[in-house]
């Protein structure tokens, strides 16, 4: 038998279960396990709230991309969505499904490519994708229900995750292949990152045909 | 140079406009609250470096209060009505669709340019540094093509962000907690107690602990480079690799992306789960999970299975 580690700093994670199963606001939820883990560990509130304060000042560049809000913003004042929804409105060959497995294919290979930069949420699903799928979705099911509006739109976000994450592995220069690198290579094997990357294919192509398949059979 | 401090500024900027839009909104629901929240946040990007480290945490903890009582609550941001923007969408056609090529080119063009030029922009910051420019780059050219309000940046850049509400906070939050959960140790503990789980001798149990530990481990970090070296320090390397002769090219480049189907499932990974469905406007705060989880399983399986039909031959 090995020693068992004292296991209060795991308190921090029974909080966000709970905290998460029960839909507290997840700030708080956050706040409260950053607690639980820092005193179970046994630094004193002070200390808590200073790590706390020191990592959220370092990764103050994860807001950074809210600086598209308003480039989106303005488009979206323009008429983009309504331009976006009008196109595929009169394109009936563009049906849900079809755009959907489009997009997939495309974000799949352009992150593949290492451009995991010019599509996502902010600047491509709430302008463009989601109206498409949207629009096209009204066009043939006229009476369609806000909740088939709604799984239409979460479709589109779900179509945008797994097509980058199925995609950008096949990259040699993502930040995940490196991680693999670096972790092996301080194991004493060495490994290079085209060897990592090729076993990226096989989840890529699965991804295309698990979700292409899901999408396929979508009816909104 | 160009990187994160002039990005920051910038940020602080448009937090800072935020705040005053709101503070000037009659019709705001949380008038003062959400002038505050802005004001704070464009204070964490202005002056961060001054506050030290338990300014920064006072502050972050000011943020989840506000939030907690409503910020930063919905105004009345000066927009176009409906009609207008189907106006404006006849009148323009299939040009609107231009501006929206101006972040990805930009951003694009970033990634092989700014590389070649490091005593203008830092080499580390490329990317951030690119979609920055690209954002002004775009808002200017919508400006000038357009000649909306002066304001409209503002209040429309408002408008979308008072949809997203606290959850624009939420992926920054989550990232501060993985630093202190490294703190308290808390991959640690976990590496040390994975190889428990695991049943003498087999080798599928082996794998299915490995994948599951990866999925299990980045649903609760929210994040798959976190579970990465705990579950392959913990499980991967010791018993897959070095214990049963498992190929550890094959184990760690599909332990990554069996992590990967654990973040499809997280509320913890915010950017892709949480901020999305605030973005979409969905009364179901987890409506982008429940769209995820088939695909997520499924492609957990298929990882799983490669690992125990490749990984060992």
């Amino acid at each position: 038998m090995i020693a068992l580690p004292s296991l209060w700093p795991l308190a921090g994670i029974a909080i966000v279960v709970i905290g998460f199963a029960v839909r507290a606001n997840p700030l708080a939820v956050v706040v409260a396990a950053a607690f639980g883990s820092g005193l179970g560990a046994g630094l004193s509130v002070p200390e808590v709230v200073a790590a706390l304060g020191k990592a959220f000042h370092q990764n103050s560049y994860v807001s950074v991309p809210w600086l598209a809000l308003p480039v989106i913003g303005l488009m979206e004042r323009a008429g983009l969505q309504e331009q976006a929804a009008a196109l595929i409105a009169r394109t009936k060959s563009a049906t849900t499904s079809r755009i959907l497995l489009i997009y997939l294919g495309f974000r799949q290979i352009t992150a593949a490519l290492g451009l995991t930069q010019i599509a996502g949420h902010a600047q491509t699903v709430r302008p463009l994708l989601a109206p498409m799928a949207e629009a096209a979705a009204e066009r043939d099911n006229p009476s369609i229900s806000q909740d088939g509006r709604n799984s239409v739109k979460a479709m589109a976000a779900a179509t945008d995750n797994v097509g980058i994450f199925f995609g950008e592995d096949i990259f040699l220069a993502i930040a995940s292949i490196l991680l693999i690198k670096g972790f092996l290579e301080s194991a004493g094997i060495i490994v290079q990152p085209l060897q990592l990357s090729v076993w990226a294919i096989p989840t890529a192509i699965a991804a295309f045909a698990v979700h292409g398949g899901r999408l396929w059979r979508m009816r909104p | 140079m160009i990187g994160l401090p002039a990005l920051y500024a910038v940020a602080g900027v448009v937090f800072a406009g935020w705040a005053l839009t709101t503070l000037l909104d009659g019709q705001h629901t949380k008038r003062l609250a959400g002038a505050a929240f802005w004001a704070l946040l464009a204070a964490e990007f202005l002056v961060g470096d001054a506050l030290g480290d338990t300014g920064n945490g006072v502050l972050l903890l000011a943020l989840v209060a506000l939030a907690l009582l409503g910020a930063p609550g919905k105004g009345h941001p000066a927009t176009t009505s409906v009609a207008e923007r189907r106006a404006s969408a006849a009148a323009h056609g299939n040009r609107l669709f231009l501006p929206a090529l101006i972040m990805p080119t930009v951003a694009l063009a970033g990634t092989f340019a700014f590389p070649m030029l490091p005593w203008l922009v830092d080499p580390r910051q490329v990317t951030l540094v690119s979609l920055g420019l690209g954002a002004i780059i775009a808002a200017a050219v919508l400006m000038l093509w357009l000649r909306p309000p002066a304001a409209a940046p503002l209040q429309e850049g408002r408008r979308l962000a008072e949809g997203v509400g606290w959850a624009m906070l939420l992926p920054q939050t989550l990232a501060s907690l993985g630093a202190v959960f490294t703190v308290a140790g808390v991959g640690d503990i976990v590496g040390s107690l994975a190889p428990l789980a695991i049943a003498e001798g087999s080798r599928l149990a082996a794998v299915v602990a490995f994948t599951g530990g990866m999925a299990i481990f980045t649903i609760m970090m929210g994040n798959a480079f976190a579970a990465f070296p705990v579950m392959m320090g913990g499980i991967g390397l010791p018993v897959l690799v070095f214990g049963l002769g498992g190929n550890p090219v094959v184990v760690g480049a599909v332990g990554m992306l069996a992590g990967f189907c654990g973040t499809l499932l997280s509320p913890m990974a915010a950017n892709f789960n949480i901020v999305p469905a605030a973005l979409l406007e969905l009364p179901d705060r987890y409506a982008v999970i429940r769209a995820q989880w088939p695909t997520a399983v499924l492609l957990w399986l298929f990882n799983t299975a490669m690992i125990w039909g490749f990984a060992f031959r």
